[in-house]
């Protein structure tokens, strides 16, 4: 079995895990109609985790991570996400959605909104935050992302690695305090999974609270402080990233790491 | 080159090649030529055929086009001039008709005096709608503008509107286009005022019942914006009954028309304070000034009333979705002149006995429904297009549901969505002359009509329909370049 392994140094002075919990999630279930897509989840996440969650397709990894911010409903169990439950209540909804900032596999920015507005339009009309206020914000972060001589295009005329980007700003300018990735790179070229990655990984740097659904292992392998496992709508494994990788306990995870890093 | 294929699999280019010019048969008019009308035997015969039917097209209609008249009072004076210039089997156009009776074509019965009116509601109407056709290119947006005032300075000045008149108008126009021309929120505000301006400047009367009127919807949107803390639904439904209630007490019901001696609250401010001008019923509406009142009006309350059908029936709420769904499939699946004979006749069976509800008001209602029903199948479609991930990213962005409709969803639904409004907004606006069928005098059949019969004008046929046909396509062709230029306009992807 190869080693994952990334090359970047990875500051872990500011990567601290807090005894707050941010997310947690108690026998939860889910179904689409007769198919039981979550079994009985059960995941607590504390404030400043670097969770990567892992899995083949079809396991219900996304479809978790999108129960946290309710883009999907739960049938059964609870979920938590800083101290609000997550039911049917559209306040509590749109209070968890505006803490929690989501990227998407296809980016889904809104390409009828330059750049600067993508990452405004929700500071403002959301955070009811003044305009002058959320431009320097969203300036501020599109610099940290590196893009901000982009800001007057449209997304449109981006690369996809700028769009993501992009997109994690968007995020960030709600100033989230937690974060979620929805495969954030299975849409790019090689050479752009890494500029996302570095990205990614200085937002890790400064001790944000990640769950991410990638098969970056290498990113795993560096960044995260937990790595799960799911399987058939079910949490299979989970372990510290070095016995994860070097030591898995389930016939399933070792199959899986196996196909996924065996060549 | 071939070498690459054949001596060896390495091989390293060491010159690269300059651009050449393309070869000279493969350039020009004469390459035009070939690929587009003379590219194989059968698009030879096309093309020649179909320049024999321009050819023969031409031939026939020239003369009579050629042969025009203009100045005749009668058919008989127009065949004479015609027979006796051009020889007894000449044909030749009858524009007398159209220069004796222009005034009906564009005007129907009202009172000549007053053409200025109607003439200064259209110069308004383009003023005030310049700033939201054109909100972000300032120089058409002025062109736009300037053109719509002095066309209606000019037109108000040809039909001999004294000079007092015209100088108030010019002013009215200038000082409301100086106001909003670079301010969105005014022109957004005019354009709310304006359909009262227009009601009242149309129709005349007492200035104090579209006054009241106006402060009707002041006072729904002080309660909705009031009520709004209670949440929405219980907002819009106090906006609702608040003004509907205050229209009905203004108006006299309830017994408050004791408390003025048997007359309304309006009607007593009018006996005080009269601020009226000369009214003109709707009997006297005709002609161009039928069609594009009932267009206009039709236009513009269409598009929202069809935007909010389309979101109903994409609503989860069932109740709301089943009425969309029903609303939409009924009316799409019934004639518009049946909606009009309900609109002149059913009507009356409905409303308490001596309501008076006016006609075109009543129309104008069902053809907005009309037109409502297909907006929303456009609009649908475009919502339907959109991906998924736009709704989701404006819900992972906290955006409530109205939020994320008028921010992110609608306003590419909508752009999508332009070439299917714009079509529906030109059918209506031809339909529109099916309001013969209830009686009233459309500009297609219902002038015309009136004008055959009288003994001068019996048997013209061609000359009104070219007549009243190129004015519709001034109108429709105008909406269709405008809808490109906006479709242009707010092309994202490549620019």
């Amino acid at each position: 079995m190869t080693e994952p392994h990334f090359e970047r140094e990875v500051d872990r002075s500011h990567m601290k895990v807090s005894d707050e919990v941010a997310i947690r999630i108690e026998n939860m279930n889910k179904w689409y109609g007769a198919f039981h897509v979550l079994r009985d989840i059960n995941l607590t996440v504390n404030q400043g985790e670097r969770i990567v969650i892992a899995g083949p397709s079809g396991s219900g990894k996304s479809t978790m991570i999108r129960c946290i911010n309710r883009l999907e409903e739960h049938q059964a169990g609870k979920i938590i996400v800083d101290g609000t439950e997550l039911s049917s209540d559209l306040k509590n909804i749109d209070k968890v959605r505006s803490e929690v900032g989501m990227v998407f596999q296809h980016f889904n920015l809104f390409p009828h909104l330059t750049i600067l507005e993508n990452c405004t339009l929700a500071p403002i009309w959301v955070r009811k935050i003044p305009k002058k206020e959320a431009i320097e914000t969203a300036m501020y972060f599109l610099e940290k992302v590196k893009i901000p001589d982009q800001a007057h295009k449209y997304p449109g005329q981006l690369s996809g690695g700028q769009q993501q980007r992009v997109a994690i700003a968007r995020s960030l300018c709600m100033k989230p305090r937690i974060m979620l990735f929805d495969e954030p790179t299975s849409a790019l070229d090689p050479e752009m999974i890494k500029e996302v990655l570095d990205t990614m990984i200085e937002l890790a740097e400064e001790g944000m609270t990640m769950l991410c659904v990638t098969h970056e292992m290498g990113f795993a392998q560096a960044v995260a402080n937990r790595v799960i496992f799911m399987d058939q709508g079910q949490i299979v494994e989970q372990n510290n990233p070095h016995d994860f990788f070097h030591n898995p306990q389930s016939e399933r995870t070792k199959l899986f790491l196996s196909q996924i890093l065996g060549h | 080159m071939s070498e690459q294929n054949t001596s060896s699999v390495a091989y390293v280019r060491d010159t690269m090649l300059p651009q050449q010019p393309a070869p000279s048969n493969q350039t020009g008019a004469l390459k035009w030529m070939r690929e587009n009308l003379f590219s194989g035997w059968l698009n030879t015969v096309l093309t020649l055929a179909g320049i024999g039917l321009v050819y023969w097209l031409v031939t026939h209609f020239y003369p009579w086009f050629a042969h025009s008249v203009w100045d005749a009072n009668s058919l008989k004076e127009c065949r004479e001039i015609v027979t006796t210039a051009y020889g007894a089997d000449a044909t030749g156009a009858c524009w007398g008709v159209i220069r004796e009776r222009w005034h009906q074509f564009m005007f129907g019965f009202y009172d000549p005096a007053l053409y200025w009116r109607p003439l200064l509601t259209f110069g308004l109407l383009l003023v005030v709608i310049g700033p939201i056709l054109f909100t972000e290119n300032q120089r058409n947006r002025a062109a736009f503008m300037v053109f719509g005032g002095l066309f209606a300075l000019v037109s108000m000045a040809l039909v001999g509107t004294s000079a007092a008149i015209l100088a108030l108008s010019a002013g009215i126009m200038a000082a409301t286009g100086a106001l909003i021309f670079g301010r969105f929120a005014y022109a957004m505000l005019a354009a709310a005022a304006f359909p009262l301006v227009a009601i009242f400047l149309l129709w005349g009367g007492s200035a104090w019942t579209v006054l009241f009127i106006g402060f009707g919807f002041v006072i729904g949107w002080l309660l909705l914006s009031g009520f709004a803390r209670m949440g929405s639904i219980i907002a819009v439904v106090a906006a609702i009954v608040g003004t509907i209630l205050f229209w009905l007490i203004s108006g006299g019901a309830f017994g408050t028309d004791h408390l003025f001696g048997g007359q309304s609250l309006v009607e007593a401010l009018a006996s005080a304070v009269p601020l009226s001008i000369e009214a003109q019923g709707s009997d006297r509406f005709g002609g161009f000034l039928l069609a594009v009142t009932i267009g206009v009006g039709g236009i513009a309350m269409s598009l929202p009333m069809g935007v909010v059908l389309a979101l109903g029936r994409q609503s989860n709420m069932f109740l709301i979705k089943s009425l969309s769904v029903i609303f939409i499939e009924f009316i799409r699946g019934v004639p518009l002149i049946t909606l009009l004979f309900v609109a002149s006749l059913l009507l009356n069976y409905f409303l308490p006995p001596g309501t008076q509800f006016d006609i075109i008001l009543r129309v104008m209602i069902l053809v907005t429904m009309f037109s409502a029903a297909y907006i929303a199948e456009v609009v649908r479609g475009g919502l339907a297009a959109l991906p998924r991930g736009q709704y989701e990213a404006a819900d992972a962005l906290g955006l409530d549901y109205w939020r994320a409709q008028r921010l992110i969803i609608l306003p590419q639904a909508l752009k999508i969505s332009i070439p299917g409004i714009v079509s529906t907004f030109i059918g209506m606006f031809k339909d529109t002359t099916l309001v013969v069928f209830v009686g009233l005098f459309d500009p297609l059949k219902g002038i015309p009509d009136f004008i055959r019969s009288v003994f001068e004008w019996k048997g013209i046929y061609w000359e009104p329909f070219v007549f009243v046909g190129l004015i519709f396509f001034i109108f429709n062709f105008s909406m269709s370049r405008y809808s490109m230029y906006l479709e242009n306009r707010l092309k994202r992807d490549h620019r």
